[in-house]
């Protein structure tokens, strides 16, 4: 029996108070909790990150003063391929199910979207850097805990870097079939100045040696990568996620 | 003004033109059956009007508002072709993490209303990934109805649900629409979709044929609607 049609005043729904801090927090925390459940992208990351530092240090042995001088890269080369399997689940989290619809289509902010994804992913591959540090210390006998204060800074700057450049990728290359190669190809090319940046900011520091005077271009390169690309990714979110 | 209304909407895929030049509007309390065989480009248009794609050319308004603007997609429940749930989050979770995003003061208590209302329950803290399929529509059907939405869209809602559910469905949809609720199926399911529908929208080829009141002529026989509007539009001199 068809429900006759009335003619009345349209039901409205109210639109949602929740602050942008919010909105990207709830979905941080969801993106945190699913990865827990299953833990895939965080078990292949720690995995990848401990082999490539174990294999490096049996294949070159290097001296202290080799280690000295090459410490940030080899972390910063371990931290950005990891960090690309962590980056590539962030949006592939969403493809079951269209998972994706549903909060396009809720009254989120494609900003507090790409925000909250960015701070998941951004816990995570500070995890996988913090579970990979003590076992470059052992394994490259350097005394990383010296200057542990400034290192986490300069961590946890370079991975903000490389987790809001990734997270928009990731939502670029979503749809893509070859979106596991895509990634990496996007990201790091565009990453190189932030690495960079990390790179020379993290030999000294791991080494438990302060930064000297010298450094401050590099930190005011790394703050300035991190605000230009986060704005962006805030800017362009919505326009990236509706097609 | 119309709840949802839909003004010269045309979307390309390239160079070829999904859909072309649709308008209609639906009325508030009313039901509007979107009807049209495989690639007419129903799913297009449900998507379009959600705010999931942007259309070539066109306008959609939800009460109003642009439909992609915040207060237009709080008024809007959508369930699409997947069931929008996250397989390693229980239903429970699924269910209060969307009406969190939706902003409800008491995000526990709906989540827990509507688990009972599509008698999910018993299974309440079951992972989404354990569920059948017929178990997981219900909760997406849940997840639609959460925030008690002004508009329904609905792609395809009766897919895989046995004729209890069904009816659950049905029954959910006639509350929705006697409060005044506006509803647009999209649909296959002829018979399930006409007995509740007031309006329908038939798209043949991306182009509207029909957009009218259901009569009860449809309703006897559903495959009229077809013959009588659907084949006109497939003749070869119509087809470009």
């Amino acid at each position: 029996m068809a429900v006759p049609a009335v003619r009345r005043s349209p039901v409205r729904t109210e639109p949602p108070r929740l602050s942008f801090v919010r909105q990207a927090l709830i979905i941080a925390a969801k993106d945190l909790r699913s990865e827990l459940r299953t833990k895939e992208a965080l078990n292949a990351s720690i995995a990848f990150a401990l082999v490539i530092l174990l294999l490096f240090s049996f294949a070159f042995e290097p001296t202290q003063e080799q280690t000295r001088r090459m410490s940030g890269g080899l972390l910063w080369l371990v931290f950005a391929f990891a960090g690309a399997l962590i980056l590539n689940r962030s949006f592939a989290r969403e493809l079951p199910n269209d998972c994706l619809d549903a909060l396009v289509a809720a009254p989120v902010s494609g900003a507090a979207l790409f925000t909250g994804k960015a701070l998941a992913s951004f816990v995570l591959l500070l995890a996988v850097e913090l579970v990979s540090l003590p076992v470059f210390g052992v394994f490259y006998n350097a005394q990383w805990t010296g200057q542990i204060g400034p290192l986490l800074l300069v961590l946890a700057g370079g991975t903000w870097g490389l987790t809001v450049v990734g997270t928009m990728f990731s939502a670029l290359t979503v749809n893509l079939r070859l979106r596991e190669l895509m990634l990496p190809m996007l990201v790091y090319p565009i990453m190189v100045p932030g690495l960079l940046a990390a790179v020379q900011l993290t030999t000294p520091l791991v080494m438990g040696q302060p930064a000297a005077a010298d450094l401050m271009i590099w930190v005011r390169l790394e703050i300035a990568f991190d605000v230009i690309f986060t704005a962006l990714g805030v800017a362009l979110a919505d326009t990236v996620l509706v097609r | 003004m119309n709840p949802v209304e839909v003004a010269g909407v045309w979307r390309f895929y390239g160079d070829f033109p999904a859909l072309r030049d649709i308008s209609f509007s639906i009325e508030p309390g009313a039901c509007m059956a979107l009807l049209g065989r495989n690639g007419a480009g129903k799913t297009t248009l449900l998507r379009i009007v959600a705010g999931l794609a942007r259309p070539s050319r066109g306008k959609v308004t939800i009460l109003g508002e642009e439909n992609r603007g915040r207060p237009a997609r709080a008024s809007v429940g959508i369930l699409g072709h997947g069931v929008s749930l996250y397989d390693e989050l229980s239903a429970y979770e699924n269910l209060r993490l969307f009406a969190r995003l939706y902003g409800l003061p008491d995000a526990n208590r709906a989540a827990v209303k509507w688990l009972e209302r599509t008698g999910l329950e018993r299974v309440k803290d079951g992972l989404v990934r354990e569920f059948s399929r017929g178990m997981r529509q219900r909760l997406a059907v849940a997840r639609a109805f959460l925030h008690e939405p002004a508009v329904l869209l609905l792609d395809e809602p009766f897919t895989a649900l046995d004729d209890r559910a069904i009816e659950l469905l049905q029954g959910l949809l006639r509350d929705a629409i006697e409060q005044g609720r506006t509803v647009l199926i999209s649909t296959h399911q002829l018979r399930e979709a006409l007995e509740l529908a007031t309006d329908v929208t038939l798209l043949v080829r991306g182009r509207l044929a029909y957009t009218g009141t259901r009569t009860t002529q449809m309703l006897e026989d559903p495959g009229w609607l077809y013959r009588q509007y659907g084949e006109a539009l497939s003749a070869p001199n119509l087809r470009a």
